[in-house]
């Protein structure tokens, strides 16, 4: 995973909006606070971000409204121009990229899903997920094929002639879903994808999205301002204000520890034991004797709460996935997780 | 957000010297209307003399015949005319009224054309709207107008399409190019304001007399609204809609065509509505430079004082107008529903298929009934020479009569002389300035520029006096029409059932082309002063009470709940809360008001007024275009002078309270 390049690369990134906002930028000293810049008659949307973005792996962008999380991801998709910075996608400038080249790459590269679904309202189910496969000038029969096969992978079959305003709020997101995969996108952004929707839906709508997840295995960039949401889905968190990346770590260590008073703001009120695997507080060996059977290191604190009461072992050894062993575990570390001491 | 807290102090300053302003204004215009009184005023500042007066028609005559001639603009107009738009005129009017023209198949049998109306009306908005379809063209087939209908009907469906398609593409390029709408904006107010005559001579002139002059006419008429209405549909657009457009890859072209156009859907067939009803009122209207068809009909009934066939003809007119605009709303209401999967193609289509049989049935059908054809000179129902009795009986009974004179003799004689002929003894400056206050203390410093600059213009059209009782036609009619409107909207406005009731009549008569409006004032008050007054007022009296109605129900109910719970009576809470928050939206009835009667005063040119209408009439006959354009400016300008100002002070107010 680490070894291959990645496919989204963005370098010190600003997006600034304004009269003027090039030159404001090259002219601007460095070090300028989001109230600073704003003071001169300029918002900020995105401060300097340096971020990748690894293939295969869920990034969630985390942050509250107005701390760029959306911008960021435009920027990404270049639906916003960035200001200053360079982002790559799949080694490429999109920066550089002419109108052609950037179609064709939202044709074949990129899908999206939106928080108030974007659907097209004159256009039933299936012609809404068709229309990308439309756009790129698929013929009648294949696009409707295609159409019909994601709209069964959302749960939708049955539905293909309704129109938008005929579904339910979560049914609409499966559309936009549906759409935003019709053209087998190798990047797959959702901007706050379910936060419109009430919360029995939502977190139905989440495992819907984890088991997509893991049967596409799709690089994804995923947005929103709720904080349970990113801990439960994300490979790594990056956590915006004012435009800025906070922290950008796995849940595990933005859990245990917060870089920012900001950050730790987030995780004072969570249940740790519930966010931190047993391989995010595993040492590395470094000759320890192990003894005894290993503890799964993809199980949470909280999932090993028994084993950890009852086994005498300070040092526990932790298996990865696939069962070899990967590092220990200080089992009083791990209680201090569970209760709460420290 | 941080200049609102020092907005206020500004504002504070503004108002000290703002009062300032408006007493040396007015105090300059009393003093010359004082010395004035006492003879001490020279006569060049009571007015313009002549010899002063720039020759304006002349040079803009010259201007017209310089782009018509030799720079050869006629040859492209006329070619226009009596190439592809004569071609169009004529296929309709072969079809629908059996011009001899090509494709010489017409006319279509009335039973068809009503058949098809009552699907269409079906498929729109069920059984009721089938009904208004039917029964519109049975009764006009009935009583014996089908052909001055489709004379009408056939500019209609040439000019309404060909209307739609410049505003749709005109409003794209506003909304894609910010110099476009820029050039378009001022354009567009002043084509809104400017009478109908003058749309008229011009297109006479470039695009020949007949109907390809009309159709010009009435579709430079329809187009402003429908591009207002297509750039403020696609600003409209979700950006999610056009943000999930741009992801799916959409080239430009396919941004517009599948993502921007559809999205906005609802404004641009609200859009669709205005051009089909303007195109009504303004195809009516056509009868001014002698196009036959209902109107022309109206004008020669109204104009011999035949009661009962200009009834007739106007409840037609009435009808057509209704329905059109029923089916026309009900279109942007109409969202689409799906079938179910494996329906068959027939039963999909099943509406369009009926049409179709009922269209070529009656066509079969009316080969051996030629009466589902056409229905011939005395087998049709007219009761004209009834109703005419009828009316004229009612109106001469004694008491009938005696309220009908004496209001005639006191608008007459009490308000509307001496009004006329104070505004005609104040001297020009005095008259201009006192606008010019009006302005500024209405619309601000903006306003009262733009008034002095278009009344000065007027003062130096050389037809002041002319104007000057145009306005005066219109204050009177404006004022009287808010002494009945505003109370009947606020009475209205007390119940729900009864708000509903009114709002309902008055967006039924704002669908009337305003000819309609001249029928029951000539009916009562014969052709006089008058019944223009009084057919200004109907027609004036609409706006104001629907935007009362609905500025009272605006009104945030925790406001008049908070009014409530103060202990407020009825009235307290009318006059300090309901009313104060309403006023900007009433601004705005009162501004299509003052709009409407500005429109309506050129119109009863023919009743017999001395205002400019009156002139305009006589340019259509004549081709001084130059003087045409002066008389409508004169008009346009005093009309937008009112337009600025009230609209300034409406959406100052608005945001003032929060409303907007």
């Amino acid at each position: 995973m680490t070894t291959s390049s990645p496919v989204i690369q963005a370098k010190n990134v600003w997006k600034i909006f304004g009269p003027s906002p090039e030159k404001y930028l090259s002219g601007m000293t460095p070090g300028r606070s989001f109230d600073d810049i704003r003071a001169d008659g300029y918002i900020a949307g995105v401060r300097d971000v340096s971020i990748e973005v690894a293939r295969g792996e869920m990034l969630v962008i985390m942050g509250l409204s107005g701390s760029g999380k959306s911008t960021l991801v435009r920027c990404f998709s270049r639906l916003h121009d960035i200001t200053g910075g360079t982002i790559e996608v799949d080694g490429q400038d999109i920066m550089s990229m002419n109108e052609r080249e950037l179609i064709d790459m939202r044709r074949n590269k990129m899908g999206m899903v939106f928080q108030s679904f974007g659907l097209l309202p004159h256009r039933t189910v299936l012609d809404n997920v068709a229309f990308p496969l439309e756009m790129r000038g698929q013929d009648k029969h294949a696009r409707r094929e295609r159409a019909l096969e994601v709209i069964e992978l959302v749960g939708l079959n049955g539905r293909e002639d309704y129109f938008p305003r005929e579904l339910s709020g979560g049914q609409q997101q499966r559309v936009g879903i549906a759409r935003s995969l019709a053209i087998e996108p190798d990047i797959w952004f959702l901007d706050e994808p379910f936060s419109a929707l009430d919360p029995l839906i939502r977190r139905e709508m989440q495992d819907e999205f984890l088991r997509l997840q893991e049967m596409l295995g799709k690089t994804i960039v995923f947005i929103t301002h709720d904080f349970d949401e990113a801990l439960r889905l994300a490979d790594r968190i990056a956590i915006m204000k004012d435009g800025a990346v906070e922290q950008c770590d796995t849940p595990d260590k933005i859990v245990m520890n917060p870089a920012t008073e900001y950050v730790a703001k987030f995780t004072e009120e969570i249940d740790k034991a519930r966010v931190v695997h047993a391989r995010g507080l595993a040492t590395p060996l470094n000759g320890a004797a192990i003894e005894g059977a290993a503890i799964d290191g993809n199980a949470t604190i909280h999932e090993l709460a028994r084993i950890l009461v009852n086994d005498t072992r300070e040092i526990l050894p932790v298996a990865d996935k696939q069962g070899e062993i990967m590092g220990v575990m200080q089992r009083q570390a791990a209680l201090d997780v569970l209760l709460g001491g420290a | 957000m941080a200049s609102v807290s020092t907005d206020t102090p500004n504002k504070q300053h503004g108002q000290v010297s703002k009062r300032t302003v408006l007493w040396t204004l007015l105090g300059a215009a009393a003093l010359i209307i004082l010395a004035r009184a006492f003879g001490v005023l020279p006569e060049w500042l009571h007015r313009i003399p002549e010899g002063a007066i720039p020759p304006t028609a002349q040079v803009l005559d010259g201007i017209f015949s310089f782009i018509q001639n030799d720079l050869g603009l006629i040859y492209v107009t006329r070619f226009i005319a009596e190439g592809p738009l004569e071609f169009l005129l004529d296929t309709s009017a072969n079809l629908l009224e059996g011009k001899r023209r090509w494709p010489n198949i017409g006319p279509i049998p009335w039973a068809s054309v009503a058949g098809v109306a009552a699907v269409v009306g079906y498929a729109l908005g069920g059984w009721k709207l089938a009904a208004l379809g039917a029964g519109t063209f049975l009764w006009t087939a009935l009583i014996g107008q089908w052909k001055m209908a489709m004379q009408t009907m056939s500019v209609l469906v040439v000019a309404a399409p060909l209307a739609f398609a410049v505003g749709i593409g005109l409003g794209i390029l506003a909304w894609k190019y910010r110099w476009v709408e820029r050039a378009l904006k001022p354009m567009l107010s002043v084509l809104q304001t400017l009478p109908f005559f003058t749309y008229l001579l011009p297109a006479v002139i470039f695009f020949k007399v007949g109907p390809t002059a009309g159709a010009v006419a009435t579709i430079i008429f329809a187009v402003p609204p429908m591009i207002l209405m297509t750039t403020l549909g696609l600003k409209k657009v979700s950006p999610e809609v056009v943000e999930a457009g741009k992801m799916s890859g959409c080239s430009r072209w396919q941004m517009l065509r599948h993502v921007y156009v559809p999205a906005a859907r609802t404004e641009i067939l609200v859009g669709v509505n205005q051009v089909i009803m303007l195109c009504l009122a303004m195809v009516v209207l056509t009868a001014f430079i002698g196009m036959p068809g209902l109107g022309a009909k109206l004008l020669a009934m109204m104009g011999s004082f035949k009661l009962g066939r200009s009834f007739e003809i106007g409840v037609t007119i009435v009808l057509l107008a209704v329905t059109l605009d029923r089916m026309s709303k009900a279109w942007v209401v109409k969202q689409p529903e799906h079938f179910d999967r494996g329906t068959p193609w027939w039963k999909r289509n099943h509406l369009a298929l009926l049409a179709l049989g009922i269209f070529v049935g009656f066509i079969l059908l009316a080969q051996v009934f030629p009466i589902l054809s056409t229905i011939g000179r005395k087998q049709h129902f007219s009761q004209g020479k009834e109703i005419d009795v009828l009316i004229k009986s009612f109106l001469a009974m004694d008491g009938i009569r005696g309220v009908t004179e004496w209001l005639r003799w006191f608008l007459n004689v009490k308000v509307l002389i001496p009004f006329r002929n104070t505004l005609l003894a104040v001297p020009t400056p005095a008259f201009i300035l006192c606008v010019v206050a009006f302005s500024y203390w209405l619309g601000g410093r903006r306003s009262a520029i733009y008034a002095a600059v278009f009344f000065t213009i007027v003062a130096f059209s050389g037809w002041w006096d002319r104007s000057v009782i145009t306005l005066y036609t219109v204050i009177s009619a404006v004022v009287l029409s808010m002494m009945i409107g505003i109370p009947l909207g606020v009475v209205a406005a007390r119940s729900e059932k009864w708000s509903n009731r009114i709002l309902l009549a008055c967006d039924t008569a704002q669908t009337f082309p305003s000819f309609i409006y001249l029928i029951p004032a000539i009916m009562l008050f014969g052709v006089n002063d008058v019944a223009v007054v009084f057919s200004i007022l109907i027609f004036a009296t609409v706006p104001l009470t629907r935007y009362t109605i609905e500025g009272l129900r605006t009104v945030p109910p925790e406001m008049t709940e908070a009014a409530d719970m103060s202990g407020a009576s009825r009235k307290q809470k009318l006059m300090s809360v309901q009313l104060p928050l309403a006023l900007p939206t009433m601004a705005v009835g009162f501004n299509q008001a003052i709009m409407f009667a500005f429109f309506m005063v050129i119109i009863a040119a023919f009743i017999g007024t001395q205002d400019l209408g009156q002139e305009l009439q006589r340019t259509l006959a004549g081709t001084e275009l130059g003087k045409n354009f002066v008389l409508g400016m004169n008009v346009s300008l005093m009309a937008l002078t009112f337009d600025m100002a009230i609209t300034s002070w409406a959406e100052r107010r608005k945001r003032a309270l929060g409303l907007a």
